[in-house]
């Protein structure tokens, strides 16, 4: 798959100001990547950035997250969301309310202490974990957001929960807890490079092994070498050739 | 006395009981499956980062993509989604089209699972009798919305098009053919004994494991697990029509199969209910020009032929396309079961099994 999308190409490599991959130091750091290239270039020489204004383009530009707006008055959070917060102190960081879906805001550190009780508690019973996903906020130094949808064919209700990681940060795996989530947190370090330790099979599982880069983090371009092969043969073929004299190597 | 050596065999991911682009690379001995690996993605598009750079209504037609056999369904799952939202209210009488086309899919879904199972496990005949019902199917949709794979047959807020007049007469005629072609499939193979030896006891799962591994869908309700997504979270209008949620006991290939054939009648029963009933009224919600929905996240699961079907998906409020596109998709969720369910059995019967958990591989990838 020597043709497939432009891996990350390097200092020299060919993609255009716009298609660079931030590298994940970038992000991490917190400076205000922009995924689109849409953000407002200032020029240190030319504008000194006022402090005001340096806080601002990262909002303009990339969100930094959903609002997880808090449940309105008078809608009370379902007794095992309380339960939880009581037979856990510290597991529940924040609590959200958005078109009828509950989120549990948790972090990282108590992901398995809550799930584990989320599973075994009677009024909770979330015997079947739907979905783990992830959403990616480069703008932010905790740039992921992981979130698990549970159901609990008991009880038939719903909640999700919802961690923030940071890149390069382990996050324990709840294979041990729903044996389901086996795939899709593969699917998860395969496209987002989560890594989730104890897992017992951490290998990418829709792109080719030896894959480079991630593909559906915000940076990862949208559009392969197919395009700027077009635009800019020279500069592909010399990457091409860097890559082959990197392999014999 | 002879060694005996584990033997791995690869099947696939050119294979034709293989359903698609499914690579399994079985460990065995003698002709025993010891353990099996399920690789994946040979025919993955991207359709999540794709969508992601798409906006709203152009998903629709990218949806169609994924589970295509059942086109319709995951268009109605992702237009729910947006109507989430965007809290829209859908008129009553698109809830109801959306709910005839739904079943109409569940069955030919369910069809070319028949035919295909059948075959794989070397039932020839069942195969085009199947196919001859699904045709009629694909002709029904074909006056609905001009297509016959791909529907394209949602819009956020409710339907593109009204139905052709006559076209539910044509429904109920469909209806009345098929009660009288399942007695067909039935007699073929319900009591068949080359079809019973070849499926009862094949791949037994009990119903906790069976929700511990994550199968949804009619692989988990063989297991006696009533879950299904439309009597447990009502969507379109399942919550307004009567039918029966069909378990199995057992958990086997052949407890999956009677279910799948159950569901046959319960979905012509919707079928009729909704045809019947089918009220009168506009067919698209108050839906603005430019669809924008405020910032939030959901999750949106309806059943799909396979199981459930979830949708996750971010708005960030700013732009036209999702910041956050997410399918669970059924089929990659209950194909994850396929190495607990094979080992131990014949080489032969990962065909029966891959066959009994119906995967669309357009859909596992993505």
């Amino acid at each position: 798959m020597a043709d497939g999308p432009v891996k990350d190409p390097g200092p020299d490599g060919p993609a255009g100001p716009g298609r660079t991959p931030a590298s994940d130091q970038d992000a991490a750091s917190g400076t205000p990547a922009s995924p689109s290239g849409a953000a407002p270039v200032v020029t240190p020489a030319s504008r000194p950035a006022p402090k005001p204004a340096a806080a601002q383009p990262p909002k303009a530009a990339a969100p930094t997250g959903p609002p997880d707006p808090p449940p309105p008055e008078g809608q009370s959070p379902p007794a095992f969301v309380v339960a939880l917060a009581s037979a856990l102190p510290d597991s529940v960081t924040q609590l959200s309310y958005y078109v009828g879906d509950w989120t549990v805001i948790i972090p990282v550190a108590k992901i398995l202490e809550v799930a584990r009780y989320l599973r075994d508690a009677p009024d909770a019973a979330f015997d079947q974990c739907s979905d783990v996903t992830v959403t990616d906020w480069p703008a932010r130094p905790q740039r992921f957001d992981l979130i698990y949808a549970l159901y609990s064919i008991r009880h038939r209700h719903r909640v999700r929960l919802k961690t923030m990681v940071a890149v390069d940060q382990p996050v324990p795996s709840v294979t041990s807890i729903w044996p389901a989530a086996n795939w899709l947190e593969r699917e998860i370090f395969d496209m987002f490079g989560v890594i989730f330790a104890g897992h017992p099979d951490l290998r990418r599982i829709l792109m080719p092994e030896d894959w480079q880069g991630h593909p559906q983090r915000k940076d990862y371009p949208l559009e392969g070498p197919g395009e700027l092969l077009m635009e800019n043969p020279i500069d592909w073929l010399k990457l091409r050739q860097s890559r082959d004299e990197a392999d014999i190597e | 006395m002879f060694d005996t050596n584990e033997l791995v065999l690869n099947m696939g991911p050119q294979h034709p009981s293989t359903h698609g682009v499914l690579r399994v690379v079985l460990r065995l001995d003698g002709e025993k499956v010891v353990d099996a690996d399920v690789v994946i993605g040979y025919l993955h598009r991207g359709i999540e980062k794709l969508s992601e750079n798409r906006n709203w209504t152009q998903i629709i037609l990218l949806t169609d993509r994924m589970d295509y056999v059942a086109a319709a369904t995951n268009n109605v799952g992702y237009c729910e989604t947006v109507e989430k939202l965007l809290s829209v209210e859908v008129p009553r009488r698109a809830r109801y089209v959306r709910t005839i086309l739904c079943e109409l899919q569940r069955i030919a879904s369910h069809c070319l699972w028949l035919g295909t199972h059948a075959m794989d496990i070397g039932a020839m005949t069942v195969f085009l009798y199947a196919f001859r019902e699904r045709e009629l199917i694909l002709d029904l949709f074909e006056e609905f919305c001009g297509a016959r794979l791909t529907y394209n047959s949602m819009r956020i807020g409710g339907l593109p098009l009204d139905i052709p007049s006559g076209w539910d007469k044509k429904v109920l005629e469909f209806c009345r053919i098929m009660d009288t072609k399942i007695l067909e499939y039935e007699e073929l193979l319900t009591h068949n004994r080359i079809w019973l030896e070849r499926t009862k006891g094949i791949g037994v799962i009990d119903g906790p494991e069976a929700v511990a591994i994550g199968l949804s869908g009619p692989a988990l309700r063989g297991s006696g697990v009533p879950r299904d997504v439309r009597k447990d979270e009502p969507y379109a209008a399942y919550d307004e029509l009567d039918f029966d949620v069909p378990i199995g006991s057992v958990g086997d290939t052949y407890d999956r199969y009677l279910v799948r054939i159950e569901e046959f009648r319960q979905s012509l029963r919707l079928i009729r209910q909704a045809t019947e009933g089918l009220p009168e009224g506009p067919i698209v919600g108050k839906v603005p020009r430019l669809i924008k929905p405020p910032a939030g996240e959901t999750y949106h699961a309806i059943e799909s032929p396979k199981g459930e079907l979830g949708y996750f998906i971010v708005a960030d409020g700013k732009s036209t396309n999702p910041y956050r596109f997410r399918v669970r998709p059924p089929s990659f969720c209950n194909l994850q079961g396929l190495p607990r369910l094979v080992r131990g059995h014949l080489v032969a019967d990962v065909v029966a099994l891959i066959g009994s958990l119906d995967i669309v591989l357009g859909e596992v990838d993505r």
